[in-house]
């Protein structure tokens, strides 16, 4: 048996009484590289900080290479040889790949003055041991995000780490960077290194690692060899339940169009979109980067007034020149990028509930009513099962999947006819995922049309009645939802094949 | 509507109902209680430091003429800080309204005035004062919303344009002999309050009712904390930046009219150290100076503290020289525990969000 480099014993950690970790027991071998899957908000990110040292646990124990640690500190386990890479890298981004590989060290080791030929070495030798090759004199924010990853890296190896931690290493990274980081994760392996691999993407747990810890609720569900688990297995396990891939059935279009425009066009943008939306469908939009399909969704809900073209409503001709004209029409809008555009972090879920519909809240002498508000507030939490310890608690401290339904709570009070929904699972982990698209299938079943924008082929498969697929401003064509597939998507974008570069693609594939 | 799901919220017993808990308000708004024990703390330091002339109902109620002023206009301030922005120009409008309204009772009114003329007088000159400072916050909200030029670019350019018109109009002099009734009016007292305060209290409850319990203050407070997600959650946010600095103006007026009501003068250089102090009492009274939050009771108990030093340390026959040191030294002690408190307690009290 090889021996362990780490060993956590009946881990349990509590903040304010919410149980993050319950005795939770890991072991990571030397030269092992272990994945530690889990939704968002399993408990993942406080093991890592009990393994670091940030948090102290409330019980259980910590051996490094068979040693008790009682009071690990950050100091302790970076000694120790435990390093996190955090999402963000923790890099300076102004300052030179060299002295972000090698200041820290300089640093630790307390030398008054900087020898600049001896960091460059060090720097140097780091980037060789990963194997890669940079412009020591580059400034860091100049570098890609992959290219940051492995200054971060290096400068683990530079303090000579024993165990590696990278928390959700690939979200920001293409295709090819991925398989470039995995052959690095691969040669540490080979130089005995650990690695503890943290991610809740499927392929990447079982392309990399050897053994797979699986956790839930603050508990650990399962330690497995990854030859013995597959795909469903996992999942059943993240989420504690069966989850398949369902179809959402088509309403008959009934009545009227409850959304048609008419060559609409927005200069620079878009231009000749004519499409229609029946009450109770969901309809997917999809295309690259650039395609406008955003600015489309965004003329629709008044934030980008249309310059060209009609849009009717219920049959009737409208002018969405603002936000409140849409929100007067009864439109809603989920945006793309919610940390910036959907939410007030600072502020409570509560606010961020009703924010849209506080002028609806007014009672006696045009006050809000604080009863109404928060029953109002109550019954939403309730219904779209959010998740968190009071309403009252600012909405930065949710997980992203509980973040994504406090956004769309917001919008279902302002009681939507036509709902459009911007990457509505981005960032969500596969059960708030799956929840969000059986509250979408809902709603669509009360008559509410959806407008669903997704790179994700199969959520446009497996929720659209239709999907729509833009490409440089123009609809170039429309398929049903459940055919779909990723070959019929390349297909429809070499026929429309322009002498124009495309931008960037998404990870649609 | 309901979801199928493993998650269900965690039951809150404290949300939605309505009782009052004194530790729950502890908990909740830590920067007040803080702020009220050094407000206690002070006060009870300078009625020991010299008891026989801090507490003395003459100390006291010379106090409640002197804080409201400064009171009323860093109400003002934490209005525009609310919403992301800053009004540096309040004093300025203050001076510039007070002085049209000084300029409307001394120079329109006739000298054989009577009783009620006189009075009409009086109220044109208010109510010319209360207007204008309306006008001169529009001036502000217009080129911060429409323009978009940053608000402490806007109201640093505004208040030299306004000390500059109220110098144009009153040649650099100050307008004096207002009319009795009137200034009586501000050094006068009713069912024993004296009539500064009480406006004070009027002011504290309008803005009270209007940031806390009308949908406008929401908004407001929504808009502060991120303006892009506020036009995309359907606030008209132009609109709302104009009403915050027209209010803002608005009290800026009131607070002039306090002031000539109270020193019997209307002048353009009045008071100009009040812009730097009604930015610290709104930072110490816990509003975010990057905007979202601010609370009026925090406000109250700020300006209270500052007053109870003063007249303290007044009181100690101290020279103005060391009232400035002490009152920097409790303005920064009082940031320092606004910005470790809240990190040290949800770092206790909440679970990390993970991943």
């Amino acid at each position: 048996m090889p021996n362990a480099l780490i060993e956590l014993k009946g881990i349990a950690k509590s903040f304010a009484g919410v149980h993050a970790l319950k005795d939770v027991s890991l072991r990571i071998d030397q030269g092992e590289i272990h994945c530690l899957a889990g939704e968002n908000g399993c408990g993942k990110s406080t093991l890592i900080k009990v393994m670091s040292g940030v948090h102290a646990p409330d019980h259980g124990e910590i051996y490094l290479e068979g040693q008790l640690r009682t009071q690990l500190n950050p100091f302790e386990a970076i000694q120790a040889g435990i390093q996190v890479i955090y999402q963000d890298f923790s890099v300076f981004p102004n300052l030179s790949v060299a002295e972000n590989i090698a200041l820290s060290g300089e640093l630790a080791r307390r030398r008054k003055w900087i020898d600049w030929r001896r960091m460059r070495r060090t720097a140097k030798e780091a980037l060789a041991k990963v194997g890669i090759e940079l412009d020591l004199d580059a400034k860091v924010e100049e570098l890609s995000v992959a290219d940051k990853q492995l200054i971060a890296i290096s400068r683990a190896l530079m303090q000579r780490a024993k165990l590696i931690v990278m928390d959700e290493p690939t979200t920001a990274l293409t295709q090819k960077e991925v398989r470039a980081l995995f052959d690095v994760i691969e040669g540490l392996k080979r130089d005995g290194i650990s690695i503890l691999f943290v991610s809740h993407k499927l392929e990447e747990v079982f392309a990399l690692s050897e053994r797979i810890t699986v956790m839930r609720n603050g508990r650990r569900v399962v330690t497995e060899e990854a030859r013995n688990l597959n795909r469903e297995m996992l999942v059943y396990h993240m989420t504690g339940r069966q989850i398949e891939e369902t179809h959402y059935e088509a309403a008959n279009k009934t009545g009227k169009p409850l959304l048609r425009t008419d060559r609409l066009g927005l200069a620079g943008c878009f231009e000749e979109i004519s499409l229609e939306l029946y009450p109770g469908e969901i309809v997917g939009l999809t295309g690259l980067l650039g395609s406008g399909r955003t600015e489309l969704a965004e003329s629709l809900f008044g934030l980008l007034p249309a310059t060209a073209g009609r849009i009717e409503i219920g049959g009737e001709s409208v002018r969405i020149r603002s936000v409140r004209d849409a929100v007067r029409h009864r439109i809603a809008y989920v945006p793309e990028d919610r940390l910036t555009e959907g939410l007030f972090l600072q502020q409570s879920i509560e606010r961020n509930l009703i924010v849209s519909v506080v002028d609806r809240q007014k009672g006696r002498l045009g006050m809000v009513d604080r009863r109404t508000l928060k029953a109002t507030v109550r019954s939403w939490i309730e219904k779209l099962g959010i998740k968190a310890p009071s309403p009252l608690a600012p909405v930065k401290t949710l997980s992203g999947g509980n973040q994504q339904r406090v956004v769309l709570a917001r919008w279902l009070a302002a009681n939507p006819k036509l709902l459009i929904l911007n990457g509505p699972s981005v960032g969500v982990d596969i059960g708030s995922k799956e929840d969000i698209h059986q509250a979408i299938r809902q709603l669509a079943a009360q008559g509410i049309g959806v407008l669903m924008i997704s790179d994700d082929l199969p959520e446009l498969r497996q929720n659209c009645n239709r999907v729509l697929v833009m490409k440089r401003g123009r609809l170039i064509g429309e398929v049903e939802g459940q055919t779909f597939t990723p070959e019929l998507w390349a297909q429809m974008h070499e026929e429309n094949a322009g002498s124009e570069t495309e931008g960037k693609r998404g990870d649609s594939a | 509507m309901s979801i199928p799901t493993a998650k269900r919220p965690e039951p809150d017993s404290s949300y939605g109902r309505f009782s009052f808990s004194l530790r729950r308000w502890m908990a909740q708004d830590g920067n007040l209680m803080r702020l009220f024990v050094i407000m206690i703390v002070v006060w009870a330091a300078m009625a020991m430091l010299s008891p026989r002339t801090f507490l003395t109902i003459d100390s006291f109620s010379s106090m409640a003429f002197q804080f409201p002023e400064i009171g009323i206009l860093a109400l003002a301030m934490m209005l525009a800080m609310i919403s992301g922005g800053i009004d540096l120009s309040i004093v300025g409008t203050a001076n510039l309204t007070s002085i049209l309204a000084a300029m409307m009772m001394v120079r329109l009114m006739p000298a054989d005035a009577g009783a009620g003329e006189s009075a009409m007088y009086m109220a044109l000159g208010v109510l010319c004062a209360l207007v204008s400072g309306v006008l001169c916050g529009l001036l502000n909200g217009w080129a911060v919303a429409k323009i978009g030029i940053p608000p402490i670019l806007v109201t640093l350019g505004s208040m030299q344009l306004f000390i500059g018109l109220a110098i144009v109009l009153t040649e650099g002099k100050a307008i004096v002999g207002l009319p009795e009734a009137f200034s009586s009016i501000g050094n006068g007292t009713l069912v024993g309050l004296p009539v500064p305060l009480l406006v004070f209290a009027a002011c504290i409850v309008s803005v009270y009712a209007l940031v806390n319990r009308r949908p406008f203050g929401i908004k407001l407070q929504m808009l502060g904390s991120n303006p892009t997600a506020a036009r995309y959650g359907g606030i008209d946010n132009t609109a709302v930046l104009l009403k915050t600095y027209a209010l803002s103006g608005l009290l800026a007026a009131v607070a002039g009219l306090v002031i000539i009501a109270h020193t019997n003068s209307a002048k353009a250089d009045y008071g100009t150290s009040y812009i730097l102090q009604s930015i610290l009492i709104a930072v110490m009274g816990g509003v975010n100076p990057n905007g979202g939050f601010g609370k009026i009771a925090g406000i109250v108990m700020a300006v209270l503290t500052l007053q109870f030093l003063s007249s303290g340390l007044n009181a100690l026959h101290v020279g103005n020289f060391f009232k400035d040191f002490v009152w920097g030294i409790v303005l920064i002690l009082v940031m320092v525990a606004n910005e470790i408190g809240p990190k040290w307690r949800w770092r206790r009290r909440q679970p990390e969000s993970s991943v």
